[in-house]
């Protein structure tokens, strides 16, 4: 990709190592279908891990470092221990529940993984299940998806047929039922605890926490919530072991990993490679920035972790190292915006976002995401003082770590990451030197978040 | 619906004056069944009323609160928190436009203002005349937020299906056809239907669902790696089938 101009960005070593371990059926023909799955190599963890006992597949994946890609990188063996000792004769069962309630702003690989693999989903979930003792799991899956809905309910039947869920699996005495259970548009019930309260039937607001739901989750009796590419990783390990696991990614944070690159790159997509990998080798890979504009700042985990600059081209891309660099790995999102992109218009519109998908319950988050938007809005539109500038950052400083869940965290880290690294677009904004930024060039040249844009028309 | 008739309060437009007739019971006894617990069928059970109804109406409300023993009250308070169940009829199609920032960034924000312009609706609004709600080639339109397709932006879904890679001018035939009564393919996903059944597929009733679920899912974007991998004969380092090794000793 040497043609390819990326400005300040020059991007001129090797790309990415991709390693496909998750992805790597997805190009396959019919790649959705139980026989395409089991031609590929599926459903061969399965009786491998049914023949041992079940804590022993725990053991396993603690130690393969797995650790969960639903953006908190908690690792997943350790998840899945912290459920109370397995008692036949207990009151309640335990429960497996899956978050595939992807919503968070540049997250986009659990939508392609349901849509394309359903089944590596179900193997692992099965595996999951009969690792915890579950007699039961359901995987919440964002209502929008339409597609993957449908795909999951198809596996579900296929793999009920073929005996791998049901009555007796495999001739081995275990039982499993799962249910495909569709959301109804709400980002929070991401959150784990809302999602639980949702399934349940109820709005979906956070739960306080302790009781954690290893303790009282599901119905209040032990559950294991897992993020889709988490559940998706369970086979492969079961299959080679930790430390084939282990032969990817960095001591910390091992594996192989779906990054998701978009925004304005040249060939944005899904590149699956070792855990630490940079933004550099990626955009290598994706040929560069697009034509030839220079990338600005990025996410590194979706519009909740703090954003990056070109300075952070470098950082390898794990939980610890983009951590130890001041942001999160989140979900490996990277949304990239070029030098034309308006950072406070970026922001304002992310903050339009939290303050739709507040949920209402705590004060800080639905009143402060409410002020935030507000004052961005001015800011925006040219109408900001000074003073809004420090009113901005208070209340987002206000709001972060006095919210009731992450949400409200995630609200004030737009504006604080932006703070930090563009203050400057902002003072240049309520000073009246106002650069021609805009989204796009579709949006029509020399406007910030105006004229073809949406203005006090959102919500 | 005569037990809503005269109730204070009841707006005009919640009453459709649909019932839901035996099949409908018998959909919602089988989603109820699926939980261990019943109330759990809350939310799928209003995707289920949606699918007659075209919005959660009163009639709806207290058909889930029916169903599954709760107050109308109870139902309420869910249907209004989520942003899918709608409060007033949609139109034969929901059109939903990402205006989150990478895509309004990419042109989602010049896609909406287009067809916004184009129909003479704003916001959760729907051409026609209200009691024609529904009725062929009304469309409404909504604001999404992410829909998590972000390598494939702008993007908008009608009916819940994907249309990738968007600019104004594609958004703008797609909705043609549609008002033309046309049945546009999605760039992933089957053959557009309506709104309706598409919500009775996400109450988890598929008809059809065989050739529902063949619909396309492949787009350029989501296999590139994959397919640089295998152009260039990358791989995963190869793996052995490892036994699982037994517990530590303690």
């Amino acid at each position: 990709m040497a043609d390819t101009a990326v400005g300040a960005t020059a991007v001129d070593g090797a790309g990415a190592p991709l390693t496909p371990v998750l992805t790597r059926r997805w190009a396959a023909p019919e790649s959705w279908t139980l026989a395409s799955y089991r031609e590929l190599g599926g459903y061969r963890a399965l009786p491998k891990a049914l023949g041992v006992e079940p804590a022993r597949v725990t053991e396993l994946v603690k130690a393969s470092g797995l650790r969960g890609r639903g953006g908190a990188g908690f690792p997943t063996g350790m998840k899945w221990s912290f459920l109370p000792p397995f008692d036949p004769a207990a009151p309640t069962p335990r429960y497996l529940v899956i978050n595939a309630d992807e919503g968070e702003p540049g997250t986009c690989k659990d939508i392609p993984m349901m849509m394309a693999d359903p089944h590596s989903l179900i193997e692992g979930a099965i595996i999951t299940s009969y690792a915890i003792n579950a007699p039961f799991c359901a995987i919440y899956v964002r209502g929008e998806a339409l597609h993957c809905l449908r795909r999951l309910a198809g596996a579900v039947r296929e793999a009920t047929a073929a005996g791998y869920l049901g009555r007796d699996i495999l001739g081995s005495g275990y039982d499993l039922e799962i249910v495909v259970h569709a959301g109804a548009g709400a980002y929070i019930c991401g959150e784990e605890t809302a999602l639980l309260d949702s399934l349940e039937g109820r709005r979906g607001q956070p739960r306080l926490k302790p009781p954690f739901p290893a303790v009282a989750g599901l119905y209040a009796s032990p559950t294991v919530v897992n993020n889709v590419e988490t559940i998706c990783s369970v086979p492969p390990i079961v299959l080679h072991g930790a430390d084939w696991y282990r032969s990817m990614g960095t001591e910390k944070s091992p594996g192989s990993k779906i990054y998701s690159l978009s925004g304005h790159v040249t060939r944005p997509g899904q590149y699956e490679a070792p855990m630490g990998t940079t933004l550099r080798q990626l955009l290598d890979s994706a040929g560069g920035m697009r034509d030839g504009i220079p990338l600005k700042f990025f996410t590194p985990g979706g519009s909740s972790t703090p954003i990056f600059t070109a300075e952070h081209l470098d950082v390898p891309l794990s939980f610890d190292d983009v951590a130890a660099a001041g942001s999160m790995l989140g979900t490996t999102a990277l949304m990239c915006f070029n030098e034309t992109v308006s950072v406070p218009w970026a922001v304002w519109k992310w903050l339009e976002f939290y303050k739709h998908e507040s949920c209402g319950k705590c004060t800080p988050c639905r009143e402060g995401t409410g002020w935030l938007v507000q004052i961005l809005h001015r800011i925006v539109t040219g109408d900001g003082t000074a003073e809004d500038l420090d009113t901005l950052t208070s209340a987002a400083a206000n709001i972060a770590g006095r919210s009731f869940c992450a949400l409200g965290d995630a609200a004030a880290t737009p504006v604080l990451s932006s703070f930090k690294w563009f203050r400057q677009e902002y003072e240049d904004l309520v000073t009246g030197v106002t650069p021609p930024l805009v989204g796009d060039r579709a949006l029509g040249a020399g406007t910030v978040g105006t004229g073809t844009s949406t203005v006090g028309a959102h919500r | 619906m005569s037990h809503t008739e005269g109730r204070i309060g009841v707006p005009v437009f919640l009453e459709t004056g649909q019932v839901f007739d035996e099949l409908t019971h018998r959909r919602a006894e089988e989603i109820v069944g699926r939980y261990p617990v019943a109330r759990s069928a809350l939310l799928p059970l209003l995707h289920l009323v949606q699918s007659v109804e075209g919005c959660v109406s009163q009639p709806g409300i207290d058909f889930c609160a029916e169903q599954l023993d709760l107050t109308a009250a109870e139902v309420s308070a869910v249907a209004t928190f989520y942003t899918m169940y709608k409060r007033r009829p949609c139109g034969e199609h929901l059109v939903s436009v990402c205006t989150n920032t990478l895509c309004a960034a990419l042109g989602g924000d010049a896609i909406y203002s287009t067809l916004s312009a184009h129909l003479g609706v704003g916001h959760e609004e729907t051409t026609g005349e209200p009691a024609e709600a529904g009725a062929p080639g009304t469309i409404t339109l909504e604001h999404a937020e992410c829909l998590a397709a972000c390598d494939l932006a702008p993007v908008l879904q009608v009916d819940y299906e994907y249309f990738d890679e968007q600019t104004p001018d594609s958004a703008l035939d797609l909705v043609l056809a549609l008002q033309a009564g046309g049945s546009p393919t999605p760039t992933r996903g089957p053959a557009l239907r309506n709104f309706r059944t598409a919500e009775l597929e996400i109450a988890g009733i598929f008809p059809d669902a065989d050739e529902r679920v063949a619909g396309p899912s492949l787009a350029e974007p989501t296999v590139r790696g994959v397919r640089d991998a295998e152009r260039t004969g990358q791989h995963a380092p190869p793996g052995d089938d490892v036994p699982i090794p037994p517990l530590p000793e303690k």
